[in-house]
């Protein structure tokens, strides 16, 4: 008796086990997808152009990732709270304008700065986040007018001239070019882009920030009545969001050895294609940062392998529109098959 | 004898799991006002869906003037001269008055251009005919809710309607717009024309109606003259089964603590004067009809609604709740009617929905424990018997009971001491029902106190200690178990709050609570 007891119960966990690791598997489809994309394109660039393989041109690949990728990190969250952000490109500039602001006429140590610069992008996050949760502004009204200030107050600040970072020791180095592991030809920038990432997941899987920022995507009112400050957290979800603009706008400033303060416009569309390519609904609920960092490299491979084999640059656009169509459009085949 | 204006017999209609309509009928006389009644769920929605060609019937027939029709489209409807008035308007708040009601007929000049002149003019004839004082250039988002209504009207008479059937159109009118409402109904009806008219106030059906058809769960019951029928004898006709002793609550009786106090609540334009108390241990059930107010007051407690005056006392002590955090952090749970957009994360696992209100209880600065979360769901899969393969299940794959069964366990992981339930057993099986209402009942007997929201007369007779009767935005009543029946819980979840009430209640079957 005990004994078909024990047996039922042990064949319930197993089931239970079983089911588990299904939905599991299913989740981790769609990123394998993603990857076996990332992965054909590799490998059908690698076949049209012998240029391509070669380890400074994926060097160069990652090189390129990081600014866009670093944005894309940061609007995944926003964009899983059923929100968008589209102050992130210019954003970005004016923090890279602070950052060198802070270095050289301010005076401030690296550290300080790039600390400041990031701590720049979290204020202009939480500039947002109050506008979307206290005044309800919706997201795209609030961040297309805050996108707007951006690009203007870069202007003002650096009086419409680059400022060079020049005299800061070793701050492109450090943050940008230089190569830490012997050996390897991969920029210290594209470190700082993995760990940004893994710090990402980290808060998004494993924190209660990370949490909240699903259930208010997935459902945003019955969220606030079970008793969760929603208010109070999307100001904090778009502050997290911020001090990875900030940490974008470094790097850049970093990697010129300037801040450029005419830049930043549009790269907020090609990190928003990028979380979306990564299978992030823009719809919220729906998303993951490993997905974000695929959708991000997708897009630099893309463009790329497309310039290696001397594609015009205007047919380049156009690929990567299409690009994002079929993506969109797979991923949205997968979902129903799998509700079906 | 004369043919019927409107002659429905032998109608069915089955949804998914459900029998909306069985055997339906009704008939409506030319130069009359019938009024169709029944509890909420009675089938009064369906039916009218299935004459504005909304739904298909499975069976049944409908004829016109004794011309077999079937009806196929809301447009074709329209074509019989069957114009429905809907509770919620259809209107465009920001295109003006006679736009709404020619809109998709607009008068046109040389097929392309449209001419607002003729336009108003077509409304001014149209209002001088039927008597509607109304302009057709005022912006609709700038009239009140009775001329609104008026534009409803207006628009379905403007397609030479025969048969007007109106849901509940006095609903959010006072007296004086009722009676203009009615004055508007009674020059419609002539030789040519019918009303069906839908209501819950019982006053109104004796001023406006010839005769009164009552339905029930999705059946017909009878149909009676307005004239020589006392309203008592209608809503005994309307509640119908008297349901059986044993199914009262268990013997438990709540203790004397009082663990809230509501008193003087009012939110704007809504709830009037709301005065209570909830005991420790107690099932306060809270009857009334459809838009009586009861969930206004569960969301105003918890502070996801705006509250204008009174106050809320937890434990004797005054407490000022300004959102629902503030309230789950004071114990105070509810659990909405609307399951799938308001309680539950669909696209979320079960262990994320049990633990969503009590994160940090699993979280050390910040960081998630997933393994405290899992057990912690584990146990309450177990201890409700939560039908899902594993913690991992999302919870949209699970039936409606079950997902209920969630909604119960993520308030009883944040140990709240007050559960607001809001219709706990919509939408969910017979079976998943008795499983609810026995966790009801050994949650107070654990200490818990229960506001209970139900539609379902029954529901609410067979767990409530007390039952507290809505009508209107007000408290029309309390009822003590023993002596609420469904007659007298009807009898006040239909008193008209705003005038004068008709019949006057025997004092012994319901006294008004002063405490």
């Amino acid at each position: 008796m005990t004994l078909t007891k024990d047996a039922a119960q042990a064949a319930k966990v197993a089931s239970n086990k079983q089911s588990e690791f299904n939905t599991r598997l299913r989740a981790s489809f769609q990123q394998l997808l993603a990857f076996a994309s990332l992965l054909a394109l590799v490998l059908f660039f690698s076949v049209a152009s012998s240029n391509f393989y070669q380890a400074a041109n994926l060097s160069n690949i990652l090189l390129s990732t990081v600014v866009t990728g670093l944005l894309a990190l940061g609007t995944t969250f926003v964009i899983i709270t059923g929100g968008i952000d589209l102050s992130i490109g210019t954003g970005m500039t004016l923090c890279s304008v602070m950052t060198a602001v802070f270095m050289t006429q301010l005076g401030m140590p690296m550290i300080v700065g790039v600390l400041c610069g990031v701590l720049f992008g979290a204020l202009m996050g939480g500039i947002n986040g109050f506008l979307v949760a206290f005044l309800k502004i919706p997201s795209f009204i609030a961040t297309l007018a805050m996108m707007m200030v951006a690009a203007g107050l870069a202007l003002v600040i650096s009086g419409t001239k680059p400022i060079y970072t020049n005299e800061v020791a070793g701050f492109q180095k450090i943050f940008a070019l230089g190569k830490s592991i012997p050996g390897l030809v991969i920029p210290n920038a594209v470190f700082i882009l993995f760990a940004a990432a893994i710090v990402a997941g980290l808060l998004l899987s494993k924190t209660i920030l990370g949490r909240y920022t699903y259930s208010i995507g997935s459902n945003m009112q019955a969220t606030a009545l079970s008793g969760v400050n929603v208010t109070k957290w999307t100001v904090l979800i778009y502050t997290v969001a911020g001090c990875f603009t900030g940490l974008a706008g470094v790097i850049a400033t970093a990697r010129l050895n300037s801040a450029q303060p005419a830049g930043g416009a549009g790269l907020e569309l090609q990190a928003i294609a990028a979380v979306v390519i990564g299978g992030t609904s823009l719809a919220g609920g729906k998303g993951s940062i490993i997905g974000t960092v695929i959708g991000a490299l997708i897009m630099s491979v893309l463009t790329n392998g497309l310039s290696i084999m001397s594609i015009p640059q205007e047919w380049q656009q156009v690929a990567v529109g299409v690009v994002i169509l079929l993506a969109v459009y797979l991923d949205m085949m997968r979902r129903k098959k799998a509700t079906n | 004898m004369s043919k019927k204006l409107l002659r429905i017999s032998g109608v069915n209609k089955s949804f998914p799991g459900v029998k909306a309509l069985s055997e339906m009928q009704l008939d409506l006389n030319h130069n009359e006002v019938l009024a169709l009644v029944g509890e909420n769920g009675a089938g009064k929605s369906t039916l009218m869906k299935l004459l504005s060609g909304i739904y298909v019937p499975d069976s049944g027939t409908f004829e016109i003037d004794g011309q077999e029709v079937a009806i196929n489209g809301t447009k074709h409807a329209q074509e019989l001269g069957i114009s429905i008035i809907h509770q919620e308007f259809n209107l465009m708040q920001d295109l003006t008055v006679a736009q709404n009601i020619y809109i998709g007929r607009e008068p046109r000049r040389a097929g392309l251009f449209l001419s607002e002149r003729a336009l108003n003019r077509k409304a001014r004839l149209l209002f001088d005919q039927i008597n509607i004082d109304l302009d057709p250039k005022d912006r609709v988002g700038d009239l009140t809710v009775a001329k609104q209504q008026m534009v409803e009207i207006a628009k379905a008479l403007s397609y030479k309607s025969r048969i007007l059937i109106m849901d509940e159109p006095t609903a959010a009118l006072n007296d004086a717009e009722v009676a203009t409402m009615h004055d508007l109904i009674r020059n419609f009806t002539n030789e040519q024309t019918g009303v069906i008219y839908i209501s819950h106030r019982m006053d109104e059906l004796k001023a406006i109606s010839n005769r009164i058809t009552v339905i029930r769960d999705g059946a017909y019951i009878d149909t009676v003259d307005t004239e020589s029928t006392t309203m008592r004898e209608v809503i005994n006709l309307m509640v119908g089964r008297e349901i059986s002793g044993n199914q009262r609550p268990a013997s438990q009786t709540p203790s004397d603590e009082v663990v809230l106090k509501v008193s003087g609540l009012e939110t704007k334009g809504f709830l009037r004067d709301i005065n209570f108390e909830l005991h420790r241990g107690e099932i306060l059930g809270f009857a009334g009809l459809m838009g009586a107010g009861r969930t206004e007051i569960a969301r105003a407690i918890v502070g996801a609604d705006r509250i204008s005056a009174g106050t809320i006392e937890l434990k004797g002590t005054e407490v000022s709740i300004g959102n629902p955090a503030i309230a789950a952090s004071l114990g105070v749970g509810y659990l909405s009617e609307d399951r799938k957009h308001l309680g539950l994360l669909l696209e979320r696992d079960v262990k994320d929905n049990i633990a969503l209100s009590s994160l940090k209880m699993f979280s050390r600065m910040g960081v998630i424990n997933d393994k405290a979360m899992k057990s912690t769901a584990a146990t309450y899969i177990d201890k409700l018997r939560i039908k899902t393969p594993s913690s991992a299940q999302t919870a949209k794959n699970l039936s409606g009971g079950n997902q209920q069964k969630i909604v119960i366990a993520k308030w009883l992981v944040k140990d709240c001491e007050i559960l607001i339930f809001d219709e706990p057993t919509r939408g969910i099986d017979v079976g998943a029902k008795e499983e609810i209402y026995t966790l009801l009942n050994d949650l107070v007997a654990q200490g818990k106190s229960i506001i209970m929201i139900s539609s379902e007369l029954p529901e609410v007779l067979r767990l409530s200690h007390r039952i507290a009767v809505m009508s209107e935005g007000r408290l029309t009543g309390f009822l003590s178990n023993a002596e609420a029946s469904q007659e007298n819980i009807m009898e006040l979840a239909t008193q008209n709050t705003t005038g004068a009430v008709l019949t006057p209640l025997p004092a012994s079957s319901a006294q008004r609570s002063t405490s």
